[in-house]
């Protein structure tokens, strides 16, 4: 009977070692939450988003770091969507189990996972360098190569969920592939897609390392692409380290508004998929 | 599993089915020599029939025996799936729809096929139907509204529909869809429909509605069922095909098939002693 | 009986074979083709994209390959004065704090994970589980700073001189323990790291031990075995394969960390024995100093040439990940 004690004392053991280890996980991430909150708030201001950084000390904001984000997001996604859409149907309309194709599922998620850094010193290399600058349009080409991939998983994955019956339904009534597709497979897989690039936005609105090389940072308004442009996470990056106390703040600031902009768009792309998924 | 003359189909016993008939029957598909691979595997050897037009044909056998992969030759579905080749003919009003330069989004707009599940794409009722319309034919709103009325009528269900037409048809019935899905079928106006075990997956009520369908379309349509359900086969087709390890064993009117199978095969299985 | 003598509809039914049905008619054939094409381009643009990070990293940073030929990869001098640079310290900083990263983070991720498939009441497992995906979504840069302004006082205070004066005395381990108490360091990165990966680990872990059939998880049941011995010689036994991919893709999310690191390793270009020193990782040598560098320069070369170790060593961890993953899930 003792060995029979033993296990069962093991068993309750691991439970609770189990049990207390989520607990504190999620009390120390919790932390952070409560830390961002707690110094984020008290540093929100009107001025935050309507003065940009290089107003007078005291009324500064982050009003032109937060337009760059959204217009570089915007963009990247504008470029980079269609093109991973396009790409996810490939591999799971067209490529298959051909070589090609599982080549590029293969390289896909390899980018999916590769550090984002090196995404930066790419564009530095391709976009910044030979036209002797950092700019926003090079910003944009960096986030569209971490929104690329993700799309291009999320609509290979959504389309292979769609049933074989219903492609085939479409083409039996005589509709050539690019009706088939982009009439019945997109219509089906519409609401995981619209998460998937839900959850790309939420990443690139939240990278910082490849834009520190590509469209780096501005003090003043920018809308010019050409130009170095503003943007939150590289403004976060830059102002974190500054000695003065409200720049630190403003980063606090800053850091609350994206962990808020990026967990919403989570959730929302979460509230997408649950609202028009029927299984 | 023994046929009563009762599941006999009143058309077969007035004679429509018998031999006689068919004989002064145009042929609508004739396959000839028709070998089909699944990659390496051999899956249809020497199929050789000839289905006759505006009649039901049905075609049964055990699970595997190729059936449904002749159906999917017939509307060329196999051609979506690389490594799967067909070789022989296979003609449609004597033209052969394997041959070069056949496009098969054509053949298959001429040859419509409803599957064993229904299949509702995620639009509208009427936007169901007029999908397959305007893909081959641009109508006039008027004509739209009335190809649209006619199909639906003929499927049986516009009664049902007609107050909701704008509503998703995800929201039918298993039945309701199935019968969108015929009547999705023939708004395209096909020569020929293709049921491939239509009603395995519905309930009995209506299972029997579309069966009377099947018997109402056969006016304009050439149809080829394939069926699990040998009564289905007895109550519904005029000619029988029954396959067993991609053979043709049987090809006959459909009451010589139940009722003096010529092969041993075939009677062992419409006995149910296999199968 | 022939087709032109068929029974027609009511209206516009009139021929069964409407125009345009010739089986040879090539009508929209064309668009197919064009929409075909256009689906492969876009295929093909992911591999020019990946093919042309990895060829622009080798060239970008070729000059320091020839400069310093292969002792850049173990030189740990990076002196921007005399223009000498080697990978060395970089290396061993990347390689160090991933590798405490997870070890801390494979125990703590196995345990909740058990505790989320296994020991939760089930109508919390759900929401815990979201909760835990969301927290992998904060962006890093806000791990950084929380690490740099949260973490690391309270290492400095507290944490390190416990243990630095628990047991740097300890005869050859210690110098591991060794060194003042600064607060940031490899350390702190490792925990953050560790921290940061947690919830991502978590979530991948929950997702193949859920895999796991339930009846081989009934079977062991059935013979009287507890939740922790089910856990342990069924379903972690079960799900091996992909569970170690998933913490390949971890140490692959490790290894190319940058904001996170960047806030609390110390950046400091040197090699030192004891955990508490600063150091410097890949990517926060590149994040520092990049834009220092001029186009051109040795330097930059030098920098490229750590962006191109870097990818290669994801690369090689990411590819295992994703066969171990894959392989597992498909078979």
């Amino acid at each position: 009977m003792s060995r029979y004690k033993r296990r069962l004392f093991t068993d309750n053991l691991m439970q609770v070692v189990a049990t207390g280890l989520a607990v504190i996980a999620l009390a120390l991430l919790a932390w952070i939450l409560v830390t961002l909150f707690a110094k984020g708030f008290h540093s929100l201001s009107v001025n935050t988003f309507t003065q940009p950084m290089d107003a007078p000390a005291g009324s500064s904001g982050l009003a032109n770091a937060i337009v760059g984000s959204l217009i570089m997001v915007a963009l990247a996604t504008v470029v980079a969507a269609p093109i991973g859409v396009m790409a996810g149907t490939y591999l799971s309309e067209i490529g298959g189990n051909t070589k090609l194709a599982n080549s590029i599922r293969f390289i896909n998620d390899v980018l999916l996972s590769a550090p984002s850094i090196l995404i930066g010193l790419f564009v530095y290399n391709i976009a910044v360098k030979p036209f002797h600058g950092f700019s926003g349009i090079a910003g944009v080409m960096a986030l569209g190569i971490v929104i690329l991939p993700v799309v291009v998983r999320a609509t290979e994955d959504m389309l292979r969920l769609v049933p074989g019956s219903l492609r085939e339904a479409a083409f039996a009534l005589g509709a050539p592939q690019w009706k088939v597709i982009t009439d019945v497979m997109w219509r089906a897989a519409r609401a995981g897609i619209v998460t998937g690039m839900l959850l790309a936005l939420a990443r690139a609105a939240g990278e910082t390392a490849p834009l520190i090389f590509s469209s780096s940072g501005a003090q003043a308004w920018t809308f010019n692409l050409t130009k170095q442009m503003s943007n939150l996470p590289v403004t976060i990056y830059q102002y974190a380290q500054e000695p003065a106390q409200d720049k630190v703040d403003l980063a606090w600031a800053g850091a609350l508004i994206i962990t808020l902009g990026v967990l919403l768009l989570n959730i929302s792309s979460r509230a997408v998929l649950a609202g028009t998924g029927r299984k | 599993m023994n046929i009563n003359p009762s599941d006999i189909s009143p058309a077969m016993r007035t004679g429509i089915g018998d031999k006689a008939s068919l004989a002064d029957t145009a042929t609508k598909i004739q396959v000839e020599n028709l070998n089909f691979y699944y990659g390496d595997n051999h899956a249809l050897h020497d199929i050789n029939m000839a289905v006759p037009a505006q009649r039901v044909t049905a075609m049964i056998g055990p699970s595997g025996c190729g059936k449904s992969t002749l159906l999917r030759v017939i509307n060329r579905m196999y051609d979506l799936y690389p490594g799967q080749r067909a070789v022989g003919r296979v003609l449609l009003d004597n033209e052969d729809l394997l041959g070069k330069g056949v496009r098969a989004t054509t053949v298959r707009s001429r040859i419509g096929m409803v599957f064993q599940k229904p299949t509702p794409f995620p639009m509208s009722i009427w936007d169901n139907i007029a999908y397959g319309i305007k893909l081959h034919e641009s109508l006039s709103k008027a004509d739209l509204e009335a190809r649209i009325e006619w199909c639906l009528t003929k499927s049986a269900i516009w009664g049902e529909v007609k107050d909701r037409l704008h509503k998703s048809a995800l929201g039918l019935s298993g039945g309701q869809q199935q019968r969108l899905c015929i009547a999705r079928t023939i708004a395209v106006k096909p020569e020929v429909i293709l049921l491939d075990e239509p009603t395995s997956a519905l309930d009995p009520i209506s299972t029997a509605r579309i069966e009377e369908l099947i018997d109402e379309l056969k006016s304009e349509f050439t149809i080829v069922i394939v069926t699990h359900n040998m009564q289905q086969a007895a109550r519904c087709s005029d000619v029988t095909g029954f396959f067993l390890l991609g053979k043709l064993i049987e090809f006959e009117p459909t009451n010589e098939i139940f009722l003096s199978p010529k092969h041993q095969k075939t009677q062992d299985y419409i006995t149910g002693r296999f199968g | 009986m022939t087709l032109e003598t068929m029974a027609d509809g009511p209206e516009g039914a009139a021929t069964l074979s409407g125009p345009g049905r010739s089986l040879t008619s090539s009508r929209g054939a064309k668009v197919d083709i064009a929409f075909r094409f256009a689906l492969y381009a876009s295929g093909i643009l992911v591999l020019v994209v990946i093919g042309a990070i990895m060829v622009q990293l080798f060239f970008g940073g070729l000059p320091a390959l020839l400069a310093f030929g292969f002792e850049f990869f173990t030189s740990t001098e990076w002196d921007p004065v005399s223009d000498q640079y080697g990978a060395g310290v970089m290396l061993y900083g990347t390689l160090v704090t991933s590798v405490l990263a997870l070890l801390f983070s494979v125990p703590a991720s196995l345990g909740i994970a058990f505790f989320l498939t296994e020991v939760a009441p089930i109508p919390t497992r759900k929401p815990i589980g979201i909760a835990v995906q969301l927290l992998a979504a904060v962006p890093s840069i806000i791990y950084g700073m929380w690490g740099f302004f949260v973490v690391a006082p309270i290492m400095k205070e507290y944490v390190q001189p416990i243990l630095i004066d628990g047991l740097s005395w300890l005869p050859v381990i210690g110098y591991i323990f060794a060194g003042p108490a600064k607060g940031t360091g490899i350390f702190t990165t490792s925990l953050i790291l560790a921290l940061m990966i947690l919830p991502f680990m978590t979530s991948m872990y929950v997702e193949v031990l859920e895999s796991v059939p339930g009846v081989i998880k009934e079977a062991s049941y059935g013979v009287g075995s507890t939740t922790w011995e089910v856990f342990t010689t069924v379903s972690v036994p079960y799900g091996r394969t992909a569970i170690i991919g998933a913490t390949m893709l971890g140490l692959g999310r490790a290894l190319g960390e940058t904001m996170a690191v960047a806030f609390v390793v110390g950046n400091a270009a040197r090699i030192s024995t004891s955990i508490f020193a600063s150091g410097a990782t890949i990517s926060s040598q590149l994040a520092n100093n990049f834009n220092e560098s001029l186009p051109g320069s040795l330097l930059q070369a030098s920098l490229l040439e750590l962006g191109f170790a870097l990818f290669v060593i994801s690369f090689l961890v990411l590819a295992l990940a994703r066969y171990l993953v894959r392989s597992r899930l498909q078979g």
